[in-house]
């Protein structure tokens, strides 16, 4: 096989992987829009969040140090201690399960029947806030995630298919944290299929997704589903927050991917879960092929912009997605 | 007890239809005016005109542009800083090409060169709807940028990849440039952002507004009594980009001066706007101003508070700032969906009844 064919191999399963990472956070807004129609922009920034939580409690931070130093003049950063990884999550967890509940609690539980753009924007207010917040708590410096995981290319790949091409090729690039998010993905679906089929609380949020007014008359808490929801999303949050934060370090950046995740979405579907991966994996190979193809003829960084025209030229011809629901109207 | 209609009697129908049927609102329209024209331009500074003038006359400019589009024809826009770029570019390829044309025509003609752009871009609007609208327009913004970085045509092959405008005279008085007095910028932004605001208000109290709202509040209905929907939403995209394009050009040739287009017209540019008219008032033009007057002067005075009076560090005020924003924006959608404008609107009832409001 000649290098160039396999290098458009590599391509191909570096697009797949990033894929994967792409619907992880794609996979947050899909929860939240069948639940409640909410389509969550603040889903990037809420990852984003979530990682700089997590990091704050490892290292012991004090939240708000900076303010509190600016104003009693003070020299506080840190509490002295340092938190095991797995206590850390837990707590993080429940940080942004209180995140969900004061989200609804205070915004949502106001918007009830507002129309789903005025919900939109209120997202986009949302994740100014949030990102504000994490800044105010935790400071804004670029932060290393230290969970252990493993960084770098795959050495066993890179030695096991150098044989496949000629001389000038050295084998698969692959990196091992995109081989560990594929499995977190992987496992996260799995969870979250098995968690709205087989659990009670999993069904009545299948049932609010399928029809509000239905689901209140046989006794389903709204309220509670859509805490649920959020505090579901939240976790999602954290564990792309964690995968990407491992990737590239927990920076302001992160609350971009959620920009990305957007035509991930168009292209799979709002409401599907299976729309969401796929579509991700679409647009992970899409841009990656399309760099590597057409990029050094226009000037590379296509990147930016592939993505979103494709979901563009997409939804022109087929506007609910690939597994979306059929929008019907009726005036 | 002046703000009221009573004695002001009506002869004609144009006297009937005019933008401010209230006597004490004409007066106020016209003492605005002269004050902005003929008072302020004698006592503005370099740092006024900088920091508060210029940012605010431009992003009213904008934000009408982006409101005629978002707040009448209710089609959401994530690619207003595209559309400036756009406006930007255009009026620097035009400076340069033909340096003897006056400026104010350069920046026009750049309004007009971005209203098609704005059109093409609005095309899958006739397909799509709603926030799939809005992530649509989101690839207009990031291709655009990446179309102004990458094209060295566009920024005349200069070798920092930025356009910097040269000085051009109006009147013989510099406009843009080094040497351009604060009252010559200040005084072309409020000719165009003016003549913008009477265009704008006339067009959507005229039929092509009523079809803008009518597709606004439904379209299927809209199309049923008559509406053609590739007219009203193209004609949005058109007018709205053809505003935001005149803003993006006065914002690079007057304001800044030297743009680097990533860095200026990001995306971070449009929720800006965004925010302006969801604060201001969807679908107002007076919500315009007012959502620009606000989130412009809001960063000065948090940064007169904050750091000069408790001596905080800047990049603490900045994420305040961001927090306070965006709370803001939950605020006004969940109390006052219809932003200043509305609170504006409520107080003019109130002064029509009193001091008897019974």
């Amino acid at each position: 096989m000649s290098a160039d064919f396999l290098y458009g191999i590599e391509v191909v399963l570096n697009g797949l992987m990033a894929g994967v990472m792409y619907a992880l956070v794609a996979l947050g807004f899909v929860l939240i829009f069948k639940a409640s129609g909410i389509f969550n922009f603040a889903q990037g920034v809420m990852a984003l969040f979530a990682a700089l939580t997590l990091v704050g409690i490892m290292e012991g931070q004090v939240p708000f140090a900076h303010i509190i130093n600016a104003t009693f003049g003070t020299e506080l950063h840190h509490f002295g201690w340092e938190v095991p990884a797995i206590l850390a999550i837990t707590c993080t967890v429940g940080v942004m399960i209180l995140f969900a509940w004061a989200v609804q609690r205070f915004l949502f539980r106001h918007l009830v029947g507002q129309e789903p753009i005025i919900l939109f924007m209120a997202t986009i207010g949302l994740a100014y806030f949030l990102e504000g917040m994490g800044d105010l708590m935790w400071g804004s410096d670029i932060k290393t995630l230290a969970l252990g995981l493993p960084q770098g290319g795959s050495r066993w790949i890179e030695d096991a298919t150098a044989g496949l091409g000629g001389d000038d090729f050295y084998g698969f690039f692959i990196d091992k944290l995109d081989m560990v998010a594929t499995v977190v993905a992987i496992v996260l679906v799995a969870g979250l299929i098995a968690f709205s089929q087989y659990t009670k609380h999993g069904r009545a949020m299948r049932a609010v997704a399928d029809d509000h007014q239905a689901a209140l008359s046989v006794g389903i808490s709204l309220n509670f589903i859509w805490i649920l929801v959020w505090s579901l999303a939240g976790f999602v949050a954290l564990v792309a927050g964690i995968m990407w934060g491992a990737k590239s370090g927990v920076q302001f950046s992160l609350s971009l991917i959620a920009l990305k995740a957007l035509p991930v979405l168009m292209l799979g579907g709002f409401t599907s879960i299976p729309g969401a991966i796929v579509g991700g994996l679409i647009i992970g190979v899409g841009e990656k092929l399309f760099e590597y193809l057409v990029g050094p003829m226009v000037g590379g960084a296509t990147e930016n912009w592939f993505a979103y025209v494709l979901a563009l030229l997409f939804l022109v011809f087929r506007p609910q997605g690939l597994f979306g629901e059929k929008i019907i109207e009726r005036v | 007890m002046l703000y009221r209609e009573a004695g002001d009697y009506k002869t004609s129908y144009t006297a009937d239809s005019q933008t401010f049927p209230i006597a004490f609102d004409r007066y106020r329209y016209w003492v605005v005016l002269a004050v902005s024209f003929l008072v302020i331009p004698f006592f503005i500074t370099d740092y006024l005109v900088n920091a508060l003038f210029m940012p605010f006359l431009i992003y009213a400019i904008a934000a009408i542009g982006l409101n005629i589009l978002t707040g009448y024809a209710g089609q959401v826009s994530l690619g207003t800083g595209g559309f400036m770029a756009v406006g930007a570019y255009a009026c620097y390829k035009l400076m340069t090409a033909f340096p003897d044309v006056n400026i104010l025509i350069h920046v026009v003609l750049a309004g007009g060169i971005t209203a098609l752009v704005g059109t093409a871009f609005g095309l899958p609007s006739l397909r799509i709807k709603g926030f799939y609208l809005a992530v649509a327009t989101l690839a207009a913004q990031f291709f655009l940028v990446w179309l102004f970085n990458k094209v060295a045509w566009f920024y005349n092959y200069s070798a920092s990849g930025q356009i910097s405008a040269p000085e051009r005279m109006v009147f013989g008085v510099a406009v843009t440039g080094p040497n351009t007095p604060a009252w010559a910028s200040y005084l072309v932004c409020l000719v165009f952002v003016t003549i913008s605001a009477l265009i704008a208000r006339n067009l959507t109290r005229g039929a092509l507004g009523r079809q803008w709202m009518a597709t606004r509040d439904m379209d299927i209905a809209a199309e049923i009594i008559g509406v053609n929907p590739l007219k009203a939403k193209l004609t949005a995209f058109a007018v709205s980009s053809f505003f935001v394009g005149i803003s993006g050009a006065l914002f690079f040739a007057v304001y800044l001066g030297a743009v680097e287009v990533g860095e200026v017209f990001g995306i971070n540019k449009s929720f800006l706007v965004l925010f302006m008219i969801i604060i201001g008032g969807l679908g107002s033009i007076f919500g315009a101003f007012a959502g620009a007057a606000f989130l412009v002067t809001l960063p000065v005075f948090l940064k007169l508070i904050g750091v000069d009076l408790f001596g905080w560090p800047t990049d603490l005020v900045a994420h305040l700032q961001l927090v306070i924003v965006g709370f803001l924006i939950m605020f006004f959608l969940v109390k006052e969906p219809h932003g200043l404008a509305q609170l504006w609107r409520l107080a003019k009832e109130k002064l029509r009844l009193w001091p008897f409001p019974h």
